[in-house]
């Protein structure tokens, strides 16, 4: 893969931050967009505009016809075994609200049990945390070690015949560890235990295969894979979308109203009720096939040797701690700075055209545990090279020097 | 605006070695302050004495130069100071922090305005501002006795 190649199918890149070129080292939080996603999200509105499903006009037809190939692309992507098991969201945390909601009214009594871990972000804390008030659930959370890896030992001891959902992230975004959901799928499931995954940060930068992990629920967004904001993807087996009740009510979620009964729509429109973000499910397709003609293997290998590559540069600077040492890591770094607050770094990284993030990413129970106010991160993409990464450390070198520091 | 104006060496230099950095005792009045954005939380303890002057001011907390060097500024311009002319101050410095290009209260001399204007560069940094801000309205907060937690997302 030539990455040069890459970079320049990225348009922002060409644009000066402060007068410096872009670092984008911040795609964690959302990843910059190809010019083929900007491009079919433009061309969509200019030419092929409709909303979808019921109008049978011609360019209702094919915007619906986009719109199902868009969740063909999804299943395929992640291997999912039927377009059934893709449901459309606004968002990854609208995707797990979305179950949080319909499973907890079904399934959660006062004193049942959730497990999540210390490395949620806050999207797969505060929805089951509204089971907690609304149900008198108990959320229980599965304890990490000092490198940022779940205990899967007292995972394994929290859950009782109380137990009712065990919700996890695959790939955290602060520490980066790439969490072993097949393990724990299997521990939960031998005691009957759905498994909800927060899948976010994994789906852009490691292989996902949902029919493998045999997890019950897997979340994720479009906006990090390259795609459009607005875009959330719920993939949750048959047998429980078929069981759950539906989630909002409105137009396309039915099948027959009448006023004294209203029957519900199929999979998977049972749960897409109202106007779809239509453009930006069909420009996703665009986003999936950018990832494909890459080659999520290239892709991996990349991100990988450029995380290794900022991890060993970042290591020689004096005073920079890195926020945990994961078992399996994927190209997310946390650090602090002994002597500059996080929230320093950033304001003068960005003067150097270095876009970074800094605070608690969403993961106050992180960093709580982890006895820390924020952090700074950086976090890789696609695009980014080693060039980047010592753009980087060069403004690190800045920062240090501003704040005087030996 | 670049930012050798906004890190200056007076706001470096507080925020590194913040200065009453601590606990009055026998305070009677405080306030928390936090800003989530960042996390940050502070601590404002006041010793008012029976004319309303501040006999003692500190703070505890720990969060960026720019949230420390302006807590610490702050508890040296308002020792000695009495309540209504500290409200003054107040208002006239959250109003340069947010649009106003200088500081005009009759309350402060000079030299105080210039090194309150240090501050004046967060404006380009519009994510930055709580920082500054925080501890002030905190300091409003515990001056106002009410109890009340200060939480940055609710102010401009």
């Amino acid at each position: 893969m030539n990455i040069e190649n890459i970079k320049s199918q990225f348009p922002i890149f060409s644009k000066k931050i402060n007068g410096k070129p872009l670092v984008y080292l911040d795609s964690s939080n959302s990843s910059q967009k190809p010019m083929c996603v900007i491009n079919r999200l433009n061309d969509f509105y200019k030419n092929e505009f409709s909303n979808i499903g019921r109008s049978i006009h011609s360019l209702a037809i094919n915007a619906t016809n986009k719109f199902e190939e868009t969740r063909i692309s999804v299943k395929n992507f992640i291997n999912a075994s039927s377009r059934e098991e893709i449901i459309f969201t606004k968002n990854g945390t609208e995707a797990i609200n979305l179950v949080a909601t319909t499973f907890g009214q079904q399934n959660i009594e006062k004193g049942d049990e959730i497990i999540i871990t210390e490395l949620e972000h806050h999207s797969n804390y505060v929805p089951w945390h509204f089971l907690r008030e609304t149900r008198g659930a108990i959320i229980k959370f599965a304890p990490i070690n000092e490198d940022g890896d779940i205990i899967i030992d007292r995972l394994k001891e929290l859950i009782t015949s109380k137990t009712k959902i065990v919700a996890v992230t695959h790939l955290s975004n602060v520490t980066g560890t790439i969490v072993p959901i097949k393990k724990i799928v299997e521990i939960a499931h031998k005691k009957n235990v759905p498994v909800l995954v927060d899948g976010c940060q994994s789906v852009p930068h490691i292989k996902v295969d949902v029919t493998d992990l045999d997890c019950d629920f897997y979340a994720f967004s479009a906006h990090k894979v390259y795609g459009p904001t607005g875009v959330g993807i719920l993939y949750a087996k048959k047998k429980w979308l078929d069981r759950l009740p539906p989630y909002i009510g409105g137009g396309a979620m039915i099948s027959e109203v009448k006023k004294d009964k209203i029957i519900y729509a199929s999979l998977p429109e049972k749960y897409e009720a109202g106007t779809m973000p239509t453009a930006e499910v069909i420009t996703f397709n665009e986003s999936l096939k950018f990832v494909q003609s890459i080659g999520k293997d290239n892709l991996i290998k990349h991100e990988i040797e450029i995380t290794n590559y900022a991890l060993e540069k970042l290591r020689q600077i004096n005073s920079i701690k890195i926020i945990g040492n994961p078992k399996n890591k994927a190209g997310v770094i946390a650090f602090t700075i002994k002597g500059i607050h996080p929230h320093d770094i950033a304001t003068i990284l960005d003067e150097d055209g270095v876009a970074i993030r800094a605070g608690h990413h969403c993961c106050q129970i992180l960093h709580q545990k982890l006895n820390l106010t924020a952090t700074a991160r950086i976090s890789i993409g696609v695009y980014n090279t080693k060039e980047d990464i010592d753009i980087f450390c060069k403004a690190i070198e800045n920062c240090r020097k501003i704040f005087d520091l030996k | 605006m670049n930012l050798k104006q906004l890190y200056q060496d007076i706001i470096l230099e507080h925020g590194k070695n913040p200065r009453n950095l601590r606990k009055t005792e026998n305070f009677n009045k405080k306030a928390k302050g936090y800003n989530p954005l960042c996390g940050d939380k502070v601590h404002v303890y006041l010793k008012l004495n029976e004319n309303k002057k501040v006999e003692d001011i500190s703070f505890e907390g720990s969060g960026c130069a720019i949230s420390m060097a302006s807590a610490s500024i702050m508890t040296e311009l308002v020792r000695g100071r009495k309540e209504n002319e500290i409200k003054d101050i107040i208002e006239d410095f959250l109003k340069m922090i947010k649009e106003k290009p200088e500081l005009s209260s009759k309350n402060l001399k000079d030299d105080e305005k210039t090194k309150l204007m240090c501050f004046s560069g967060v404006k380009q940094y519009p994510m930055r501002v709580k920082c500054a801000t925080l501890s002030w309205h905190t300091l409003t907060s515990a001056i106002a006795d009410n109890n009340e937690e200060i939480n940055t997302e609710k102010f401009d």
